[in-house]
């Protein structure tokens, strides 16, 4: 039976797809789906899959004077290493606002960015920063300390001599 | 023999004939027709030249009055062209590569020969673009040009906004010195602020997009040379590529909705011009208009009166090249006045005391400095989807193409500023005098900050305030009116306050000569 195209034969029975719309159609549509997952494949360039960053690992020798609750910065590091009797921690000086690196005073640290103000445990006290300062693990090696900045412990962590 | 006999010329006599005659047939085949001196020439000039037809080859006068564009688009038009030259030469010596960036600026401002004056002239035309393009924007607004038909034409624009501060954002970081270090450092995690919500709801580990953006926008974890590399790409290739072919569409569109908007009346506010403006249709040119039957839209001849359209060539080129030299010469003479900022090469372990973005980021990092999120992506979300919006919710008639909409618009909008300023001084001034809640109540939340800080409070109220003209008015370009001017206000006053009142630790100072240990 052939069916002309553009008269319907009855409400019930739509107009059948031309052949030719039909096949322009699907190679369209195959078209259009071919460059959907190639973009999608290309984007997946950008996103690196490995991270150029140096090691994120350093010892630091602590200098004898170091007096409980002072701060020691170790040089090229955004990390304040403190010393007390309990043993030695590692905060991290890595705004939590938007990633400055606070500077270390008596009461804590301090922000020159936007003004946060974090306490010598790391919490907020001020400004606009979500939330505390991480520590950092910390492991003696023998007269040296290692900090791992890519591993937080809960705060209040300590590693004794 | 009387027949007077043409002497045939040797091969040699064409040859210097042709030779002589190159240059004018090398003219005739580049512009095809003659001089722009008749009506029917100077459309062919137009309509035959690739880049000149994006105009239409007739202009109303209406749109060539100073006040219906003040010449803004082309203002912003002619600032990019500055930038492109510019930066092509700048690119001869600058090496995108950490440190090596910064030897390079340092070669470019010391060394190179015109390099310090090229490299200012670069750096003025940017932000005269910014400034351009953002009173460009007011004013389409203003005139109610965004209306029908012309919303897409603004969604474009909108396009071309965006990419114009992210040009201007990406160069900012290519000198690699204290200023661009910091500003990247602060910029790249905004775009991981999201992180604020989903810290706060313990869900970033399975559900992450902060990290991923600034992962995508570092290509690291830290600011390092793959960030670099990347905003070099953006910024010499991918932005500006983006920013030729939107601007190709906004021209384009121009047109093709009709020319530049004008009050329905024009025709009749205009005084006579007989001598100028005769009938177009009179010269039988060779070009017909058949087009014009298929493009939709009304066309400017159509039940428009008495035609009121004068050639674009002259009228309008030299219009646009009165604006083009204007702006050049504004930006060469600011760039003999003040030299482009270069400060030490960058530091990661001591950051830029204040560190501040380029002046146009400064409100919002105002509001940033409430709340990293909310100021520095959900805020300017909502305004970019509410200036999206406009051209959708206003769909009135009345007074498109007058400025502020004619009678009754002004005052309207002078309301508007006091409410715009005054809600914006209000809300800073008591932040800065008592603080927010976290002074008060230590324990808030996060969660709480991030809803309820300044930049919200003030987004509110503007939003309330509009809604309340739309009633009182019963009209939504009333809403619109007011929308736009009291955030237009709020971006100055903000903007303002960051550049000049703040100081080391963000802290307010009024003035910079009371910064500490400066
Ligand atoms: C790189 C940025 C931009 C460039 C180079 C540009 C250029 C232009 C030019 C040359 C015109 C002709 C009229 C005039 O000079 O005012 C124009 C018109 C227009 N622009 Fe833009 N523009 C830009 C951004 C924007 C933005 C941010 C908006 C608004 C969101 C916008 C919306 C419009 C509209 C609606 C028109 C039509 C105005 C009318 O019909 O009177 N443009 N633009
Ligand atoms: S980065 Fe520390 S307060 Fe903003």
């Amino acid at each position: 039976m052939t069916v002309k195209a553009g008269k319907p034969q009855s409400r019930l029975d739509p107009e059948p797809m031309p052949r030719r719309d039909f096949l322009g159609l699907s190679a369209l549509w195959t078209m259009a789906g071919a460059l959907l997952f190639s973009a999608l494949g290309m984007l997946k360039l950008p996103k690196a899959a490995v991270l150029s960053s140096p090691s994120k690992k350093f010892s630091v020798t602590l200098p004898e004077t170091l007096a409980a609750g002072e701060a020691f910065v170790p040089p090229g590091r955004a990390v304040a290493m403190f010393r007390d009797g309990e043993g030695v921690h590692a905060v991290s000086t890595i705004c939590t606002h938007l990633g400055c690196v606070v500077k270390p005073t008596t009461e804590g640290f301090e922000c020159p960015c936007h003004g946060s103000r974090f306490a010598v445990d790391g919490e907020v006290t001020r400004g606009p920063a979500p939330k505390a300062l991480a520590w950092l693990k910390v492991s003696n090696k023998g007269g040296t300390w290692v900090v791992d900045e890519e591993t937080t412990v809960p705060a209040g962590t300590k590693e004794t001599a | 023999m009387n027949t007077p006999m043409i002497e045939p010329r040797s091969a040699l006599q064409v040859f210097r004939d042709n030779l002589l005659a190159a240059p004018r047939r090398l003219r005739d085949a580049m512009f095809r027709s003659g001089k722009p001196t008749t009506d029917r020439t100077r459309s062919t000039f137009v309509f035959g030249n690739v880049f000149l037809h994006l105009h239409s080859v007739r202009t109303h006068r209406w749109n060539l009055r100073w006040t219906t564009t003040m010449g803004l688009g082309i203002a912003t038009t002619a600032a990019f062209l500055i930038t492109l030259v510019t930066g092509v030469l700048l690119m001869f010596y600058y090496k995108p590569y950490p440190d090596a960036a910064y030897d390079s600026i340092k070669d470019i401002h010391f060394v190179v020969p015109t390099g310090r004056f090229i490299r200012n002239i670069h750096r003025w035309a940017a932000n005269v673009m910014v400034v351009a393009v953002i009173l460009h924007m007011a004013r389409t607004f203003y005139t109610a040009a965004y209306r029908r038909p012309r919303e897409f034409n603004w969604l474009i624009g909108m396009g071309l906004f965006v990419i114009t501060l992210g040009l201007s954002f990406t160069g900012y970081l290519l000198p690699w010195d204290q200023l661009a270090y910091w500003a990247i450092t602060i910029g790249a995690n905004i775009a991981q602020s999201p992180r604020e919500v989903t810290d706060a709801l313990n869900m970033t580990e399975w559900f992450d997009p902060g990290g991923f953006q600034r992962l995508l926008l570092l290509g690291s974890d830290i600011v390092g040379d793959e960030a670099l590399i990347r905003f070099y790409l953006l910024h010499v290739m991918i932005l500006p590529l983006a920013l030729v072919a939107l601007m190709a569409v906004h021209f384009w569109r121009i047109r093709k909705d009709g020319g530049m908007v004008r009050p329905a009346d024009a025709d009749g506010r205009l005084e006579s011009r007989k001598e100028e403006t005769y009938p177009v249709f009179t010269e039988a040119p060779k070009k017909t208009y058949q087009l014009a039957a298929i493009v939709k839209g009304k066309t400017s001849v159509v039940n428009r009166g008495p035609e009121n359209t004068v050639p674009s060539m002259p009228h309008l080129f030299y219009a646009e090249l009165a604006v083009l030299m204007l702006t050049t010469l504004i930006c060469i003479g600011l760039s003999l006045l003040s030299d482009a900022p270069l400060k030490e090469l960058a530091n990661p372990a001591v950051p830029e005391n204040p560190a501040k973005a380029p002046w146009y980021f400064l409100g919002l990092q105002e509001m940033v400095a409430f709340s990293a999120f909310m100021g520095g992506i959900g805020i300017p979300s909502i305004v970019i989807i509410g200036l999206g919006l406009i051209p959708f919710l206003d769909r009135e008639e009345q007074g498109t193409g007058e400025w502020f909409g004619g009678a009754g618009g002004w005052p309207l909008v002078k309301q508007a500023m006091v409410v715009g300023f005054g809600a914006s001084i209000l809300i800073e001034a008591l932040v800065i005098r008592f603080g927010w809640l976290r002074e008060w109540f230590p324990a808030v939340p996060q969660l709480v900050i991030t809803a309820i800080n300044p930049g919200t409070v003030l987004t509110l109220v503007y939003a309330l305030y509009s809604v309340w003209l739309v009633r009182r008015y019963n009209s939504t370009r009333a809403g619109a009116l007011g929308l736009f001017t009291v955030f237009l206000c709020g971006f100055v006053v903000l903007t303002i306050i960051g550049t000049y009142f703040r100081g080391p630790n963000w802290e307010f100072f009024w003035s910079p000569a009371d910064w500490p240990g400066h």
